[in-house]
């Protein structure tokens, strides 16, 4: 394997930058729990990456959990959008800005 | 060789990556993203992660992006207005961020690159990825297993709660 660690990390970076401006510049509430997933994707792309060059299993086993706490985020997030939805029609994150209604 | 696998794998997951942010339609930001977690479960396959691999495509392709494509059906959206007003900050900070990343790891070559080895140690293929991952799993990271799964269903019965209609209406 003669591709060196630092160019892991360094697509890692990208892909949550990415992510991170997804989550900055869109409105649409589905779109941002997307970028969300990117952003969770660059951080599992960097443990496997380190847990595979020090030899060391913990890494992937931190993706398992990483994997399965999205799952539950995806559940819930989603969840949350078809009841915002449901009340106001409108999934544009510029329509809620008030905590109460 | 594996430069070249590297660099196309990273290369669609960044173009992908970008497609999910750009795209208009929330259908196709969906696909594109798609297309990115199998190439991340390749990246997985180079780095002899072969168990996330396939979770990878099990949970993330085959769970939930379905959820998601059912529920940008579900909701039957029409036109999406475009980017929010604070569209140049957010790239300016995003930016930033990428900027900042790349710096640590030039300056840290010297010092944290020092410590790393430069290629993989050879696991110790005794036994399968799978294997040794079950293993840990069941015997180190038991406590927090159990935490997951308590999470999981946490999270599924928040899930009915929130989505079944009358139950928040009734107590609010």
């Amino acid at each position: 394997m003669d591709v060196p660690i630092s160019y892991y990390v360094v697509l890692s970076g990208l892909v949550f930058s990415i992510g991170l401006i997804g989550v900055l510049i869109r409105r649409n509430i589905i779109i941002i729990l997307l970028s969300v997933e990117l952003m969770l994707n660059a951080t599992n792309i960097n443990f496997v990456a380190f847990s595979s060059y020090l030899g060391n299993l913990s890494g992937q086993v931190f993706v398992f959990f990483a994997l399965t706490v999205a799952a539950a985020e995806v559940a819930v997030g989603l969840a949350i959008i078809i009841a915002l939805y449901r009340h106001s029609s409108s999934i544009n994150i510029d329509d809620f800005r008030l905590l109460k209604w | 060789m594996e430069t070249f696998v590297f660099f196309y794998f990273a290369s669609i997951i960044v173009l992908t990556a970008g497609f999910v942010v750009a795209l208009k339609n929330p259908i196709y930001s969906a696909l594109a993203l798609l297309v990115m977690f199998f190439h991340v479960a390749g990246l997985f396959v180079t780095l002899h992660a072969e168990f996330l691999a396939i979770i990878q495509i099990l949970v993330y392709a085959g769970a939930i992006l379905v959820l998601y494509l059912f529920v940008v059906m579900l909701l039957n959206l029409k036109r999406e207005e475009h980017f929010h007003g604070q569209f140049i900050v957010g790239l300016f900070l995003g930016c930033v961020l990428f900027a900042e990343a790349v710096l640590l790891v030039l300056k840290g070559e010297t010092t944290l690159g020092g410590n790393l080895p430069d290629s993989a140690a050879p696991m110790e293929l005794t036994q399968g990825n799978t294997e040794s991952i079950g293993e840990l799993l069941y015997s180190t990271y038991l406590f927090p297993f159990e935490v997951a799964s308590l999470i999981l269903l946490v999270a599924m019965v928040g899930a009915v709660i929130l989505t079944k209609k009358g139950i928040l209406e009734v107590k609010g």
